[in-house]
């Protein structure tokens, strides 16, 4: 049985942080990192660093390789790629990506 | 007694002594593997370098000077043995004795005993405390009479007579060196530069006797000795070392009929083979042209002339430069050919500026073209493009004398690498020439640490550093290589030059550095440029590091201004200058880690390390603590850590200087200084060193007159020995030192480089450093110092900032839009203390198992 992905608010739209991470915790106990570019721009990926088994992905530094944004783990620095959850640094890896979006100035996530 | 019998078909090679060059014959011959080799050695060390023994006191250890290891030989399949000195030759059945009786056959035998010091035959030369300087058991029996003395004599000022006197000198003792000639360096000085360089070292403390010749040594009145000279003066002294020049140690040779010079020496021929022609001799034990070379260099040329007849080689030694330069107690000193101007219509220039303490002397050929020798005293900066021009014979400028002349408009007729040909020596220790540097370059090369490691060139006294990496530099650019020093993808700039950019143009965030001056593409940074350059905002305009601009820049233990540990919880430090605290911040400590159940430990930097703590605890914790009077220790940043150190003076019997409050000075002196890696100090109230600032980025050790200074040491992966800076600095001298030493890394050094390979990665180590931060070389101490005054000024607790600020308070939590912490984290207990749960261990219900004891749980299974 799919249960219908639907948008879950999170939070303001100010409670953002530019050019770095928050975090979230959704209603089925996930843990997500969003991050915010600019005003227009923001990504979700989930929290947990598959390499350092740790909640800690929002903390990384946020950056760009060749026009690609990501976020780097800042437990041993893999990037993770924002839009998709790949890691740039083992191509057998990736995260969870999450569709994200501002809806009336809250920040709202799609989930399953 | 024990024999050997030739079993197999390779010829077996005995190598008399283990100095320098039989070292270097070893290496060389040991190559293909195509010989039997053993080492006999009469010492009970294998090679180390005798170069560079002062620094032995410096605090260099035998394993630091040592040349290779007893692995090392067992690798190369070089058998040896040590404490074996050889007594017997049986030149026609082929074998050598040991002292102990043991027999080596060989096919060829190496001499390579070396020299021994000279001690005039003066009465009472054999009394206790009277020395010689040359081996490390020397050094040794040096040290322990230097403990028990308070003056030193050194006997003979030429070149290791002063060396001797400068490890003299950092022993402690009043030193004194006595020359029986008019002047000293008498070999490689003419009679002006020797009187300068009498004058500069006087100036450092050292008394320097001329035209004295010791009648006898007897018992002293106030010293140990009293030296009683022929012109009926008199000097008191408790340690006396004799350095009056060296003797070849060729009495085996001697004894054995090998033909010796009539003044001593074993008579060699150009390929260093002696009357006999199964013996060969070298270094300083060989006598070649009727002349013994008391340099490492022609020793080595030597050993390859050797190493190639055996192999059937035709290598020749052919005899050597003895041109020289080197730094006495601080004083540069050159030496180039025909220093004395003796060859036939040789003309001379000088220059001599005596506010400054510098002398140059040029000679050159009756037509003016050639460069024949050169004296330089003060100043040796010309002394590699000099040698460059008498070796090479390449013909000189119009008018010679700009050569050494400073000029108004700082142009100076440089000698371009270009010009040199291809056989021109870069490295005279190793023989290393120009086309030997192309070579390496061809085979792949593509910097001078590789071209180091190709070549071996600079890896002797160092001297050619500089020559070298024009050298290779310019091969590179000639082959169109550019070695991209860029830091990352975004800028196209190295972190030194982003540095000039953001001081010069005052440029205050990421965003408008990278808008300006990033690369096309460029968007928002990445891992690698965003802390390098917050780093390089703090350490100049040194704002708070969480101002909403540079929040993005840090990495994330500045960022929530706590070490994160491998559960994503931090640890938190706070500062205690000099590892002191008090009862009540003790207890306030305790209280805290006792309230939030924090594991508790003391670091290595004298400090108390709390762990645990989550994202969420981290304020108020801090707000206690700071209520309590303690401030952020900077555990988590690239800035100053910890100065660690001893009770000295205050509480030691042994103290000679407050420690204590000189260590908790600099502490807060320079606490939150941002800088390129992290920074650790320390400081020992006296010689003990009890608190190891020898492996410290800055050390300061206290002696009776004031402070020593050492720097760029350090532990951790690649242990490195400090380097003795300066010496019996006062408070304020020390400071100023330390403030100009500091703020020159901060500017210059790279991303993440520790102190330790910042100086081994400058031309020029330790001297250039000296000559920038004493010496003001560079002309911007000023500048440092004021930097590093503005950092001081501007110094604030980044705790009490930030829990002061609601804004800031906000970040320091697990989810945005739950009080929920994370179910991740999980302890269990072990030793009366938490730990982070393994895998194994968690409960995945989401319930910590607090009550778990490893500990007991472990001794029970065993049981």
């Amino acid at each position: 049985m799919k249960v219908k992905s639907q948008w879950q608010t999170i939070c303001h739209k100010d409670d953002l942080v530019t050019h770095s991470g928050v975090c979230a915790l959704l209603e089925n106990n996930q843990q997500i990192a969003l991050f915010k570019i600019n005003e227009d721009e923001v990504y979700a990926i989930s929290n947990w660093d598959p390499i350092g088994n740790a909640n800690v992905l929002y903390r990384g530094i946020i950056g760009d390789d060749n026009g690609e944004l990501f976020v780097a783990s800042p437990l041993y620095k893999q990037r993770f790629l924002l839009n998709t959850g790949k890691c740039l640094d083992d191509e057998t890896l990736a995260v969870n990506n999450y569709d994200i979006r501002i809806y009336e100035e809250q920040v709202q996530v799609l989930v399953a | 007694m024990k024999s050997q019998i030739s079993t197999n078909i390779k010829q077996k090679i005995v190598v008399v002594g283990n100095g320098m060059v039989g070292h270097h014959f070893v290496e060389q011959l040991s190559e293909n593997n195509l010989f039997d080799i053993t080492v006999l050695s009469a010492e009970s060390r294998l090679a180390y370098d005798r170069v560079h023994l002062s620094e032995y006191f410096g605090g260099k250890t035998a394993e630091d000077l040592a040349l290779t290891t007893p692995e090392n030989y067992q690798s190369l399949g070089v058998k040896f043995q040590l404490n074996a000195k050889v007594t017997q030759i049986d030149k026609s059945a082929k074998f050598v004795t040991t002292e102990s009786g043991d027999v080596y056959v060989y096919d060829k035998l190496i001499l390579a005993t070396g020299s021994f010091p000279f001690v005039p035959p003066i009465p009472g030369k054999e009394r206790d405390h009277c020395l010689v300087y040359r081996t490390i058991d020397d050094l040794d029996a040096i040290q322990a009479s230097a403990n028990n003395g308070k003056i030193g004599v050194v006997v003979g000022g030429g070149l290791l007579g002063l060396e001797a006197a400068n490890a003299l000198k950092q022993l402690g003792l009043e030193t004194h060196v006595v020359e029986f000639a008019p002047q000293l360096m008498g070999v490689q000085l003419d009679k002006a530069g020797g009187q300068l360089l009498r004058s500069m070292i006087q100036d450092l403390g050292v008394t320097v006797h001329t035209e004295k010749a010791t009648k006898i040594i007897v018992d002293g009145q106030t010293s140990v000795h009293r030296m009683e000279f022929a012109d009926g003066s008199h000097l008191e002294t408790d340690l006396i070392l004799f350095s009056a020049g060296i003797r070849p140690y060729d009495n085996l040779a001697r004894e054995f009929d090998l033909t010796i010079g009539e003044r001593g020496g074993i008579v060699v021929d150009n390929s260093c083979k002696t009357s006999d022609d199964n013996i060969y001799a070298i270094g300083e034990c060989a006598l070649w042209n009727n002349f013994i070379y008391g340099l490492v260099a022609p020793g080595y040329n030597m050993a390859k002339a050797a190493a190639s007849h055996i192999a059937g080689g035709d290598l020749q030694f052919t005899g050597a430069d003895m041109s020289t330069k080197l730094k006495l107690m601080g004083v540069e000193v050159g030496s180039i050919g025909d220093a004395h101007a003796k060859t036939a219509g040789a003309q001379c220039y000088t220059y001599e500026n005596q506010p400054d303490n510098i002398y140059k002397k040029i000679v050159v050929s009756q037509d003016g073209k050639t460069l024949l020798g050169a004296v330089l005293v003060g100043d040796t900066s010309e002394y590699d493009s000099l040698l460059q021009y008498a070796l090479n014979g390449i013909e000189l400028p119009k008018s010679p004398d700009a050569l050494i002349l400073p000029s108004s408009n700082g142009e100076k007729p440089t000698l371009g690498v270009d010009a040199l040909p291809d056989n021109a020596t870069i490295c005279s220790c190793l023989n290393v020439t120009k086309g030997d540097i192309i070579a390496a370059i061809d085979c792949g090369a593509i910097d001078v640490g590789e071209v180091k490691s190709a070549t071996k060139a600079s890896t002797g006294c160092g001297g050619c550093t500089a020559l070298l990496k024009n050298v290779t530099d310019n091969e590179l650019a000639k082959r169109g290589v550019e070695v991209s020093t860029d830091i990352c993808q975004h800028f196209a700039y190295s972190r030194i030059e982003l540095f000039h950019i953001i001081k010069a143009e005052k440029i205050k965030t990421f965003g408008k550095l990278i808008s300006q001056h990033g690369n096309e593409h460029a968007k928002l940074g990445c891992e690698i440029c965003k802390p390098a350059v917050g780093s390089i905002l703090s350490s100049v305009w040194n704002d708070y590091i969480l101002q909403n601009d540079h929040l993005p820049l840090q990495d994330t233990n500045d960022t929530y201004l706590g070490n994160m540990q491998k559960d994503g919880t931090y640890s938190v430090v706070p500062r205690m200058p000099g590892g002191e605290i008090t009862p009540d911040k003790l207890i306030v400590i305790g209280e805290i880690a006792k309230e939030y159940n924090l594991y508790t430990k003391i670091t290595g930097g004298q400090r108390i390390d709390l762990f645990g703590a989550r994202i969420d605890q981290l304020p108020p914790i801090w707000e206690r603590l700071i209520a309590a009077g303690m401030e952020t220790g900077h555990a988590y940043g690239k800035s100053l850590r910890t100065v660690k150190s001893c009770v000295g003076s205050t509480w030691c019997r042994y103290g000679v200087q407050d420690s204590m409050s000189m260590a908790i000075f600099l502490e807060n002196r320079y606490k939150g200084l941002r800088s390129p890696h992290k920074i650790k100090f320390a400081v020992s109230g006296c010689t003990r060193e009890c608190a190891e600032a020898q492996s410290k980025d800055i050390g300061i050790i206290a002696t009776e007159n004031g402070w020593n200074l050492y720097v760029s040491g350090n532990g951790g992966m690649k242990p490195r020995h400090g380097d003795l800076f300066a010496t019996d600095l006062d408070d304020e001298t020390l400071v100023k030192y330390i403030d100009r030493y500091l703020m020159f890394y901060v500017r210059t050094a790279d991303r993440l480089q520790r102190t330790s390979v910042w100086i081994e990665s400058l031309a020029g180590g330790l001297a250039y450093m000296q000559s920038v931060v004493i010496d003001d070389h560079l002309k911007v101490c000023d500048e440092l110092e004021k930097q590093m005054a503005d950092v001081v000024a501007t110094y604030q607790c980044e705790w009490k900032t930030t829990i002061e600020s609601p804004e800031q308070l906000k970040r320091f939590r697990q989810f945005v839009n739950s009080s929920d912490t994370d179910k991740n984290i999980e302890f269990v207990t072990e030793r009366e203390q938490i730990r982070p749960a393994r895998d194994e261990e968690k409960n995945y219900q989401g319930h910590a198992i607090h009550s778990l004891d490893i500990t007991s749980l472990s001794i029970t299974e065993k049981a």
